[in-house]
């Protein structure tokens, strides 16, 4: 059963990586198929240090996200204390439902009704170009806040409210209460949606499809790639991404396991 | 294991003498007309065909790079797929560019709906180089709206290794079940339903609704013998063998053969498209000026030379027709003399009660 | 409860005017543009029309459904070995499951093509030792496999997440009391996952049925799923764009009632569980 168990999990993985492992092979293509493989070269990671589009692309991906992470963030937060203290069951439930409008929602209906008001409203107000940068900010920000929202509220609701009353009745400001009292408390939360904001918005494709304009994240110039004959610089480039991602990873889990550790060790000393 | 070693090193080593088939080199650049850094720190919006300008690849001119350098101009490239989703971009309003490059029967329509700008071809020095017979065309009589940047017709393109030899010169090879799951169609409808109009002996152009439901029938009728349909991805699918017979534009066969030499080429007896792909200026433009700049470096003899030895296309430029360096120099496939010129029709803008009409006939046949 | 609770609701309202805009009002237009046609006088001929494309609402139905059980197949017995293995395992088997999230989706996508070809690696490996080859890619089961593979994650992140948390009390419980394995995991595991299971069909459901490249790239762009008719309608520009939000506003109408069904299965006041 064991044995079998772990065949199992193993059989995943392979799944899980087969392609992965096929677009690492295919980088080192010699010759400019992804289909075909010519010989040995590391030529294609040469050549992305002056591919500009590709570049250029990675650029905005990253400004995007780290922008709309840290927007959402912090709009996502201060909407969960305020939503918390909404005691109206119905308008709660209201502000709740729209939340989840755009987490449950299928992406390519997001995207085209956020471009459909970006649209409309920048002929009315007689724009030349109403999709770029501030629009794929904006879209990306949307679809981030539930995220941020629904893992932080849990963590406010494990707090306790008597610690805020405390602070306030010592003669805190609300605002010294909140950062000396709550915000600690719900750290774990903030970082996890902020984590999940930003993954979210690294890896979209849909949303900024029909949000971005000239603004071409990299998913969208890979998208168009695909469209004509994919060269191994795609791979390469998804190689570095996919091998920087499986080191930090690596390397987070390893500091994790080893503080917590330290930590049972000190509890058992 | 010593075997296969081998094996990949003559691969390799044959994959890169193909590449080196076909491509402009020269040392320095020769200019015919001026340009300045007038308007340098400014920037340019060009919207292109995928695969449609050359672009540094394989040790060839990066033309966007090379203006870029001269006029101290920032080029934004970017691409489309098909006239219609070049013409959805722009009428949407959410994007602007200042250089488009659309064909012949979408030039008509835009200009019809005056989305474009007339261009100033006084200001073109390089514009007395465009042969005159790609002057005065049906979508742009004066000449005001467009500069010709390509020329072709659509042919079919066959594995002679696959179809083990010659095949029918005629688009029913698409239909035909010896090809069946290994013959490819265009995934635009305008070239999609011309394979079709053209078996039926139909004008491309008609009018009649009637004409288009027969077309729709026979593409319905041939869907299952298609492995899929494509635009630029015919080139992985025929360049490796994937697929064996699709029909395309003549120019990226001729790229097409320089990584696999077994495919050859026909224009279809029925007859076939003819096009004109030229360089227009949107209304909403915001770098005019640069625009007719970058127009005029287009026209030159070397870039233009270099784009068309990269595109594969046929050029309406005169410095390319005739210039013995040229490596597709009096080409047949490119430049067939009067007695091998297929039949050919232009399409040209259709009522918009009818283009409705098609483009959802064309939805029923993705959907059937 | 109903104590005072710390902050103030006003904190929120920044948010709530965002949520109004760039939620509300952009699903608003949607239903305007879907309820008129291309001179913005009122029709239902958008809506009543939909009738042609109703092979694309089916197959995508189908797709995702069968995605969707597929998944949940696969994901289920994974999910459920990853909670018998030991801490520090279960922590890097969650990584190696996410980590190709963080990865381009499209380039995942493509690679299958590298393996599925006619002139792909399985169909090479194949044609070496004697065998015919197979017709792998551009066929239903692709787009499906495709579909399986790009959202398996959200199937096991979530089951996993509820079933390493299920009280280890209650199954020695089960065992006390004499139940064997099957009714153990009957009786006590599988009423207990299911949060993670809901949420897990939730999340997979929801992007197959609405995909819009897979079924391009894998299926040699034959059939067009409702997302590819939404894709290619918005592509034939701004004179289409009342038939597009039709069908999107048909998908989204689809996709809510599947969620309220599915929540009728969960008793969370917030919906679904999180990763």
């Amino acid at each position: 059963m064991k044995i079998l168990s772990k065949l199992y999990i193993a059989l995943i993985i392979l799944f899980l990586y087969a392609p992965v492992a096929v677009m690492i092979v295919f980088s080192f293509n010699s010759s400019s198929s992804v289909w075909v493989m010519g010989g040995f070269s590391t030529r294609w990671y040469e050549g992305l240090a002056n591919d500009t589009t590709m570049l250029t692309a990675l650029e905005h991906t990253l400004i995007v996200a780290v922008l709309s992470a840290v927007i959402s963030t912090v709009l996502g937060t201060a909407a969960a204390v305020g939503v918390t203290a909404i005691r109206n069951r119905i308008s709660k439930k209201v502000v709740m439902s729209v939340t989840q409008i755009p987490m449950m929602n299928a992406d390519i209906v997001t995207g085209i009704s956020l471009m459909l008001l970006f649209i409309f409203f920048g002929k009315l107000i007689g724009l030349n170009e109403s999709l770029g940068f501030v629009t794929v900010l904006i879209a990306h920000i949307t679809f981030n806040l539930p995220y941020v929202i629904l893992s932080v509220i849990p963590k406010l609701r494990q707090t306790d409210s008597h610690l805020a009353e405390a602070a306030l009745d010592l003669g805190c400001t609300p605002l010294k209460a909140f950062f000396k009292v709550i915000l600690p408390s719900i750290s774990t939360g903030i970082v996890t949606g902020f984590i999940m904001a930003f993954t979210l918005s690294l890896d979209d494709f849909v949303i900024s499809y029909f949000t971005c304009g000239h603004y071409q994240t990299l998913p969208i110039v890979i998208y168009n790639m695909t469209k004509k004959s994919v060269t191994p610089d795609t791979y390469a480039l998804s190689t570095l991404i996919f091998i920087t991602v499986f080191v930090l990873m690596v390397l987070y889990n390893v500091l994790q396991t080893k503080s917590e550790k330290k930590r049972t060790e000190t509890v058992r000393v | 294991m010593k075997k296969y070693l081998a094996l990949i090193l003559a691969l390799t080593l044959t994959i890169s003498a193909l590449l080196t088939g076909c491509g402009y080199q020269y040392k320095e650049l020769n200019l015919r007309g001026t340009y300045d850094k007038s308007l340098k720190g400014t920037s340019l919006t060009v919207y292109n065909w995928g695969e449609y300008i050359s672009d540094g690849a394989d040790d060839s001119v990066d033309v966007n790079k090379e203006f870029e350098k001269l006029t101290g101009i920032k080029v934004k490239y970017l691409t489309f797929t098909s006239n219609e989703t070049m013409y959805s971009q722009i009428m949407s309003g959410g994007i602007s560019y200042d250089i488009i490059i659309p064909s012949d029967y979408m030039i008509e329509r835009l200009i019809n709906e005056n989305m474009l700008q007339k261009i100033d071809t006084s200001k073109l020095s390089n514009y007395d180089l465009i042969d005159d017979s790609y002057k005065n065309l049906f979508f742009d009589e004066n000449n005001e709206y467009s500069v010709p940047y390509n020329v072709g017709m659509v042919g079919i393109i066959y594995n002679q290794k696959l179809t083990g030899g010659d095949i029918d010169h005629s688009w029913k090879v698409l239909w035909d079940e010896k090809y069946k799951d290994m013959a490819l169609n265009f995934d635009n409808s305008r070239d999609a339903f011309m394979t079709a109009q053209m078996i039926l002996g139909q004008d491309v152009n008609t009018l009649n609704k009637a004409d288009w439901d027969a077309a729709a029938d026979l593409l319905k009728k041939g869907k299952a013998n298609l492995q899929s349909y494509v635009m630029d991805e015919i080139y992985a699918k025929m360049e490796t063998g994937e697929a064996s017979v699709a029909p395309y534009y003549a120019g990226d066969y001729l790229t097409m053969l320089e990584s696999n030499e077994d495919l050859r080429f026909f224009y279809p007896d029925e007859g076939t498209n003819i096009f004109v792909d030229s360089v227009c200026i949107p209304k909403n433009a915001k770098n005019y000026e640069a625009a007719l700049m970058y127009i005029n470096f287009l026209l030159e003899p070397d870039i233009s030379t270099a784009n068309a030895e990269y595109i594969g296309y046929a050029s309406p430029n005169t410095a390319v027709i005739n210039n013995e360096d040229y490596c597709y120099y009096k080409n047949e496939i490119l430049y067939p003399d009067e007695a091998d010129m297929p039949k050919v029709q232009y399409y040209h803008d259709i009522d918009s009660d009818v283009r409705t009409y098609y483009e959802t006939l064309w939805s029923e046949v993705k959907l059937y | 409860m109903n104590k005072k609770t710390f902050g103030n609701k006003l904190v929120a309202s920044p948010y709530i005017v965002w949520s109004a805009i760039f939620i509300v009002v952009p699903l608003i237009i949607m239903v305007y543009f879907a309820l008129t046609d291309e001179s913005g006088a009122f029709t239902l001929a958008n809506l009543s029309g939909l009738g042609l494309y109703k092979k694309a609402f089916g197959i995508s139905i189908l797709y995702a459904v069968a995605a969707t059980l597929i998944t949940l197949i696969l994901a289920y017995p994974m999910a459920y070995f990853m909670t018998k293995l030991n801490v520090s395992s279960q922590r890097m088997l969650f990584m190696i499951v996410m980590i190709p999230m963080w990865m381009n989706f499209l380039i995942r996508t493509y690679s299958w093509i590298t393996i599925l070809a006619n002139t792909g690696l399985i169909n090479t490996f194949l044609t070496n030792i004697g065998l015919k080859p197979l017709k792998l890619i551009n066929t239903p089961g692709a787009v499906i496999l495709g579909m399986v593979y790009d959202f398996i994650p959200y199937m096991i992140l979530p089951i996993y997440s509820v079933m390493s948390k299920l009280d280890k009390s209650l199954l020695e419980a089960a065992e006390d009391l004499g139940s064997n394995s099957f009714t153990k995991f009957k009786k006590v595991i599988f009423p207990l996952s299911r949060p993670g299971v809901i949420s897990g069909i939730t999340m997979v459901f929801v992007p197959s049925v609405s995909t819009f490249y897979i079924s391009q790239k894998l299926g040699g762009n034959k059939t067009m799923l409702i997302g590819d008719t939404i894709e290619y309608f918005f592509n034939l520009g701004p004179s289409y764009y009342n038939i597009a939000s039709a069908i999107s506003l048909v998908l989204m109408v689809m996709i809510l009632i599947c969620l309220f069904v599915m929540n009728r299965f969960t008793d969370d006041e917030d919906g679904g569980v999180l990763m």
